[in-house]
């Protein structure tokens, strides 16, 4: 995987995903391994955000490389006028690896085309963000000791929701079912359905949250926004449909686990937080070891 | 049906660009640029036809195009046929086919996509789905689909 760019999940293939996730449980043993002490990593998010430049820089520190960069467009050059393509081929000069956020949808894919060195996509847009992807399928491999056969229950706005449909492709991979639980508005769209019949797999559609509690292995909780309602009287009425609280979780199977990207609003009831099947602090958590994989893997410093 | 044959016949040497999709025609001049042309061209809309009902037709005097150039009109217009002339001969008639891919001359439909905000050149995929052609695009990753398809 040296030298390769990440910049949508179905850049890697299934067994390219897999050894990311078996060198992240490396480093969830032996988190500390200065083997890139001799690079730099430039992360460039010219959008914030806070809690996924702090993993990729944590991941960055405990791997004992040097970080350069800047965590908002406003302090880097583009304030100025500079075309992406600019900063991008300046950046190469000065870094081994280049890690970005953009709120432009493809900008990733032509940072890669345009940079000397490799770049990993640390979210563009509403696209991709394969290291988040990457993040719950390790969760999800180490809650449930497989990614096979599995019962996938994904909750909240499926339309929008960008980690849905990646995690949907990288699970199509795996014979999961699919089980979908949205207001009407907020379906899956079709196009990443067709990747789940393409695959000849199963999926569910519901309305009613409570539908798959008794089967799902893994809950993927994701946010009703506001302000994705046309009709602010829908929203009233759904709002409160998709909030999973401790006394919902009667007659779960005991390994079920329940996901989420966070940051979490009022989704997820905190009196779930104490349950056996609150995950999603650790799911973040797994989420600088995947990270520490993805760059030594891909700086060459682990085969 | 006698009138368009007329014209044809009545190019000594060029392109003939048959069965056009009647509201296309403007989409098809504008798509291999003949608003610039120094050579004569013809342009019919909503012209009778026996298997379209109406069509257009364009007819481009002393002009051949290669056949990556041509089957852009696919895109707009997937039934056309394109007919060379050599001396008033009829020496060549292809039917257009829809190319694998489509670089610089079609427009993202995604506001947000990076195309449109950086001097980027376009590539999309070019696929069928149900609802007809599918551009995907190589960068945002989303479809442009048929009535959105915009040139640059």
């Amino acid at each position: 995987m040296k030298n390769k760019n990440l910049i949508s999940i179905t850049d890697f293939n299934k067994e390219e995903q897999l050894h990311v996730l078996d060198v992240a449980e490396d480093f969830e043993r032996n988190p500390h391994q200065r083997i890139l002490a001799d690079k730099v990593v430039a992360t460039l998010f010219f959008e914030p955000s806070t809690r996924t430049r702090l993993s990729f820089e944590s991941a960055a520190n405990q791997l004992g490389a040097r970080i350069i960069g800047f965590s908002d467009a406003a302090s880097s050059s583009t304030s100025k006028g500079e075309s992406l393509k600019d900063t991008i081929l300046m950046v190469s000069n000065y870094a081994d690896l280049i890690v970005m956020r953009h709120p432009k949808e493809g900008s990733s894919r032509y940072a890669s085309e345009v940079a000397g060195v490799p770049v990993i996509n640390a979210g563009d847009g509403a696209n991709q963000h394969p290291t988040q992807c990457l993040l719950d399928l390790y969760s999800i491999r180490k809650t449930q000791g497989k990614l096979d056969n599995l019962n996938i229950a994904f909750v909240g706005d499926l339309k929008y929701g960008r980690t849905v449909h990646s995690l949907t492709q990288a699970l199509c991979n795996f014979n999961c079912t699919f089980h979908l639980v949205s207001p009407v508005e907020l379906k899956l769209p079709s196009y990443v359905k067709q990747t789940i019949k393409d695959k000849k797999l199963e999926y569910h559609q519901y309305t009613e949250l409570a539908d798959v509690i008794p089967f799902a292995d893994i809950i993927y909780m994701t946010r009703v926004q506001r302000e994705r309602f046309a009709d602010l009287m829908e929203y009233e009425k759904v709002k409160n449909a998709y909030i999973l609280n401790k006394a919902m979780l009667q007659g779960c199977k005991d390994s079920m686990k329940i996901l989420h990207p966070l940051p979490r609003v009022n989704e997820i009831a905190t009196d779930v937080d104490d349950t056996p099947y609150a995950y999603y602090f650790q799911q973040a958590k797994n989420g600088v070891f995947v990270r520490q994989a993805l760059m030594s893997l891909i700086l060459g410093a682990k085969q | 049906m006698v009138k368009t044959e007329l014209i044809v016949s009545a190019l000594e040497n060029g392109t003939v660009i048959d069965h056009i999709d009647a509201t296309q025609v403007f989409r098809v001049m504008q798509l291999l640029n003949l608003n610039q042309s120094s050579e004569t061209v013809y342009m019919g809309s909503n012209l009778e036809s026996k298997k379209l009902g109406k069509k257009g037709i364009i007819k481009v005097a002393n002009r051949f195009f290669a056949p990556e150039e041509i089957n852009k009109v696919a895109l707009v217009s997937p039934n056309a046929t394109i007919i060379e002339i050599k001396n008033f001969e009829v020496v060549g008639k292809t039917k257009v086919s829809l190319p694998d891919k489509v670089k610089g001359i079609v427009k993202c439909m995604n506001p947000n996509c990076i195309t449109n905000h950086e001097a980027i050149q376009t590539d999309f995929t070019v696929m069928q789905g149900e609802g007809g052609t599918k551009l995907k695009c190589r960068y945002c990753e989303k479809f442009t689909t048929g009535e959105n398809i915009a040139f640059k």
